[in-house]
């Protein structure tokens, strides 16, 4: 049964729920509603809630978790012997994975797919015309696996299917049952709402766990294959495809860093600079057409930015700067990365140090006016420096917006890392490597393939940081003025 | 009496002879000031010329994307060519490769060239078929599979020129250049001129680019951004599902029912932190749990679907606290005075007065995971994907591609046409986010309170 068939059906147990839970409500009081704890909508919809919300759970549960079980049964009939040379077993997994899909896929075309499994060759001919492209002829152990694993998903499917919908009849059963005049179905409404609210806010957290989790475990996965030392301290960036590979993080947190600086200096002053003068000299109605032309660089998606990198900054700076005063030929650069990502961060500077400025006690400014200063001196020493620490503040949130900036530095900084001065020369930063090691062909348990997640946890670590005494500095300054 | 001190201490070197006329350091005080205002309007002006410089630099490059040059001909579908049976049976119809086609195509331009009297010049025959793109036979052939009675007819076809006689009047390719390329030559270029002057050869608004699937390397005119339009609208479809109800359902916890305590504070810290996540991270998440772990396929607008759903997460959940904050206590004191209860009060009273605020969030965190690219790549939304994805909920776990992978996939490939294409597929982009915003905006104008 499709998936869409199965929540169609819960749903309508759900309604179906909902009108049996209210009519019997009623009935218990021979229409005298007056006589119920609730109103009787109460008694239909805590039914509803009681058929089809554990029903769901399961499913989302059960498709999460059911890889795990159905994986281990196939991944015991791999013969080890039979496994190529330097390919584990979970490589070959994935192979069984692919076939089965494959497989999958012509059944759900209404092709018989028996005969296949008994024949190597038909398969991969079969499955090559239906588009999953396989290296080698499946050997018996895979088909063995294969077969195993369709079978087991098949009565996994079967089991899920009639687990949901027997949950969902007890659901139902169980809700009915419970229904009396003196059942206090609105508060058994409310409290199952509120315990799915809060279900809802844990999402949050889930997610905070699943980034670290996934970031840790196969970071350690590197790191046992992979001295930390080496990887931390080596000023050497050169991966290969047979292994022996040097993977230093230091060029890469160079080229990083030295694209986020660029981009800072581009963005800072035009930042900072354009939110004084929205907050202290621009008129009203210049103010509100300007802010959000300024705030549409904010809204731009970073694709685009890296699109104007590739075709438009980076030729420009190669033919007008770079080659004619004999700094090079390349078009990706960390100039072109860093100053395209400073006008996408322009916003982030600006909108925040306006508000920040805003913010600012207007008696600072009176006082300061009344003992003679111009308005650009009382900017300069009472308002900035009464504003500092928010704007210090939304410096470093600029600055890890930069660090983790990735469409731009793939599309404009360039592949090669190196340490270098150079700012026309191309580098590589941190998540440029993130996406060519992990979209790259290699294989997925070898180091050169792990490091991305390594390179992931310091990128996490590097922003969190960053954010976080962002914060600390805006929050400290706030109390200051409220 | 000491007389050290003057009564006036800058009477002693106050050089003013009058109030009219101001002295050295006024003059660069003020001369500070006017230079310090002039700063600030060059940096605004400067923010404002970047972003026009941006949308000038798009534009220019992808509106002619949105044309593309065709050539128009008569086509006699010779059934001695392509229906050797001679039955119809779809059978055979399919043994007629696009070779056959192809060939059936170059004839026919040949023939028609012959007809309007114009002369070959130095192109020879078997270099006119290039003129024509790869895509158009089997284009041709899918038109006639679908309605074999076309067999045997003369039909007005109207196929695209290649991609060079394209990029020749879209000013990519020159006489020049095509001297220097393999693809094309300048008597090509010629006889497409004369072709023009003779109303075969004419530039036309191209549909296609918004319908057709992504095609191969070396045929940029055929590439079109159907698939991606539609893994976009799934990946969009899913995240609203999931990201506008969980988001909600977080906020109204949070606002209107969390005690506050260690828990709720841990929420609350997750929230902000995960909002400044980079991106990337969020496709590493992905691909571990959802790929890996889980076991879902990839390239799949479902996986991507997931990961913008907990990207837009916090993006929705801050605006929507916000809009629920924004709606004055009085309302939940009176709802609750007459005997609702709290989640009454809620789902009568505050969601619905809430609800624009909420939308409005809700519409700009949409606009922005539409446009997010970089999580994509990492779970495989690279991939060349021609098939359409089959209808939800089953299409949802299909292969397809997404509008800013393929803006992202276009400008790896070699040919010069496909940056033309990348930047059609950002302003079909852009068109979209505008219209999003734009829809936001008007919600939190029409509906807004103030209280």
């Amino acid at each position: 049964m499709s998936l869409g068939l199965l929540s169609l059906i819960l749903l309508a147990l759900a309604v179906f729920g909902y009108v049996l839970g209210r009519r019997k409500a009623v009935g218990q009081v021979e229409g005298d509603i007056r006589k119920l704890h609730s109103l009787p909508p109460f008694y239909g919809r805590i039914t509803a809630l009681l058929t089809a919300v554990p029903a769901f759970l399961l499913i989302a549960v059960w498709l999460l978790a059911q890889p795990l079980f159905l994986e281990s049964k196939a991944l015991s009939l791999i013969n080890p012997a039979e496994l190529p040379e330097g390919k584990s077993a979970e490589l070959v997994m994935a192979d069984v994975r692919r076939v089965a899909n494959g497989l999958n896929m012509l059944a759900a075309r209404g092709e018989d797919v028996t005969p296949l499994l008994a024949s190597p060759s038909a398969l991969k001919s079969a499955l090559n015309d239906a588009g999953v492209v396989l290296e080698t002829e499946p050997t018996p152990s895979t088909l063995a696996a294969t077969a195993a694993l369709r079978d087991a998903g098949k009565t996994s499917r079967l089991t899920m299917t009639v687990a949901a919908l027997a949950l969902a009849l007890g659901g139902l059963a169980f809700g009915i049952s419970r229904i009396n005049p003196e059942y206090r179905a609105r508060n058994a409404t409310e409290r199952f709402a509120m315990w799915l609210l809060m279900g809802s806010s844990l999402v949050a957290v889930l997610t905070t766990v699943g980034i670290v989790a996934s970031l840790l475990f196969e970071s350690i996965h590197f790191f046992r294959l992979y001295p930390a030392s080496e990887f931390f301290f080596s000023t050497v960036w050169k991966p290969q495809f047979g292994g022996g590979s040097s993977l230093g993080i230091l060029p890469l947190l160079w080229g990083t860093l030295y694209v986020s600086v660029i981009a800072l200096v581009v963005a800072v002053p035009i930042g900072l600079m354009s939110a004084i003068y929205l907050a202290e000299y621009a008129s009203k109605s210049t103010r509100a057409w300007v802010k959000p032309a300024i705030e549409i660089l904010a809204g731009i998606p970073t694709i685009v930015y890296g699109l104007f990198a590739l075709v438009t900054v980076g030729p420009l700076l190669r033919d007008y700067f770079a080659s004619p005063l004999g700094l090079g030929n390349s078009s990706s650069s960390v100039m072109t990365a860093g100053l395209v990502m400073g006008i996408m961060v322009i916003p982030f500077v600006s909108s925040l140090s306006d508000d920040i400025i805003n913010a600012v006690p207007q008696s600072l400014r009176d006082g300061s006016l009344g003992l003679g200063a111009t308005p650009s001196e009382t900017i300069k020493q009472v308002v900035i420096p009464a504003a500092l620490p928010g704007i210090v503040g939304a410096v470093l949130l600029a600055a890890s917006r930069a660090i983790g900036e990735t469409m731009i530095v793939v599309m404009g900084a360039g592949a090669a890392a190196k340490l270098s001065l150079d700012p026309f020369e191309a580098m590589t930063t941190v998540t440029v490597k993130i996406v060519s090691q992990l979209t790259g062909d290699t294989e997925f348990a070898s180091p050169e393939t792990l490091v991305a997640f390594a390179l992931g946890l310091t990128l996490f670590c590097l922003t969190l940081a960053l954010n976080i005494v962002a914060l600390v500095i805006v929050r400290k300054y706030r109390e200051q003025y409220e | 009496m000491t007389a050290s001190a003057p009564l006036n201490p800058r009477a002693a070197h106050d050089t003013r002879a009058s109030l009219l006329v101001q002295d050295p350091r006024t003059k660069a005080r003020n001369a500070t000031e006017k230079r310090f205002r002039a700063y600030g309007l060059t940096a605004i002006v400067v923010a404002l010329l970047a972003l026009v410089w941006l949308l000038i630099s798009i534009f220019g490059n992808g509106l002619p994307a949105f044309k593309q040059t065709f050539i128009t001909l008569p086509v006699t579908l010779d059934a001695a060519v392509l229906d050797k049976g001679g039955k119809r049976d779809p059978a055979d119809l399919a043994k007629a490769t696009t070779v056959a086609y192809g060939k059936l195509l170059a004839k026919s331009l040949e023939a028609e060239i012959a007809a309007k009297g114009l002369s070959l010049g130095a192109v020879k025959p078997k270099d006119l078929a290039k003129m024509i793109s790869e895509e158009s036979p089997a284009t041709l052939r899918n038109q006639v599979l679908a309605n074999p009675a076309l067999i045997g007819t003369t039909i007005t076809v109207n196929v695209l020129a290649s991609g060079r006689i394209d990029g020749y009047y879209k000013g990519r390719v020159s006489l020049e250049s095509a001297a220097l390329d393999k693809n094309t030559s300048p008597e090509q270029l010629a006889l497409a001129d004369q072709l023009k002057t003779a109303g075969l050869l004419s530039t036309q608004i191209n549909p296609g680019f918004l319908s057709m699937p992504d095609a191969s390397d070396k045929r940029p005119e055929a590439a079109g951004l159907g698939v991606a339009i539609v893994g976009s609208i799934y990946m969009m479809f899913v995240v609203l599902v999931l990201a506008l109800p969980i988001g909600v359902a977080t906020s109204v916890y949070l606002e209107e029912f969390a005690p506050k305590n260690k828990f709720t504070d841990l929420i609350e810290v997750n929230i902000a932190n995960l909002a400044a996540v980079p991106s990337i991270v969020y496709g590493i998440l992905g691909l571990s749990i959802f790929i890996n772990f889980a076991g879902l396929p990839q390239s799949a607008p479902i996986v991507g679907g997931l990961v913008l759903t907990l990207m837009t997460l916090p993006r929705i959940i801050i605006p929507t606290r916000a809009a629920l904050k924004a709606v004055p206590p009085s309302i939940r004191d009176a709802a609750l005075g007459i005997g609702a209860s709290r989640l009454q009060t809620i789902t009568h009273h505050v969601l619905p007065l809430a609800m624009p605020g909420i939308l409005t969030g809700t519409i700009i965190g949409l606009a922005q995971a539409l446009g997010e690219t970089a999580p994509l790549l990492l779970i495989g939304m690279v991939a060349f994907v021609r098939d359409f994805p089959g209808v939800p909920p089953e299409g949802l776990f299909d292969p397809a591609s997404a509008l800013p992978v393929q803006i992202y996939n276009w400008t790896q490939r070699g040919d010069p046409g496909f940056v033309e294409r990348a930047s059609g597929a950002i302003i079909v982009l852009l068109v979209f986010l505008i219209a999003m915003n734009a829809v936001a905006i008007y919600f939190r104008r029409k509906f807004e309170r103030r209280w």
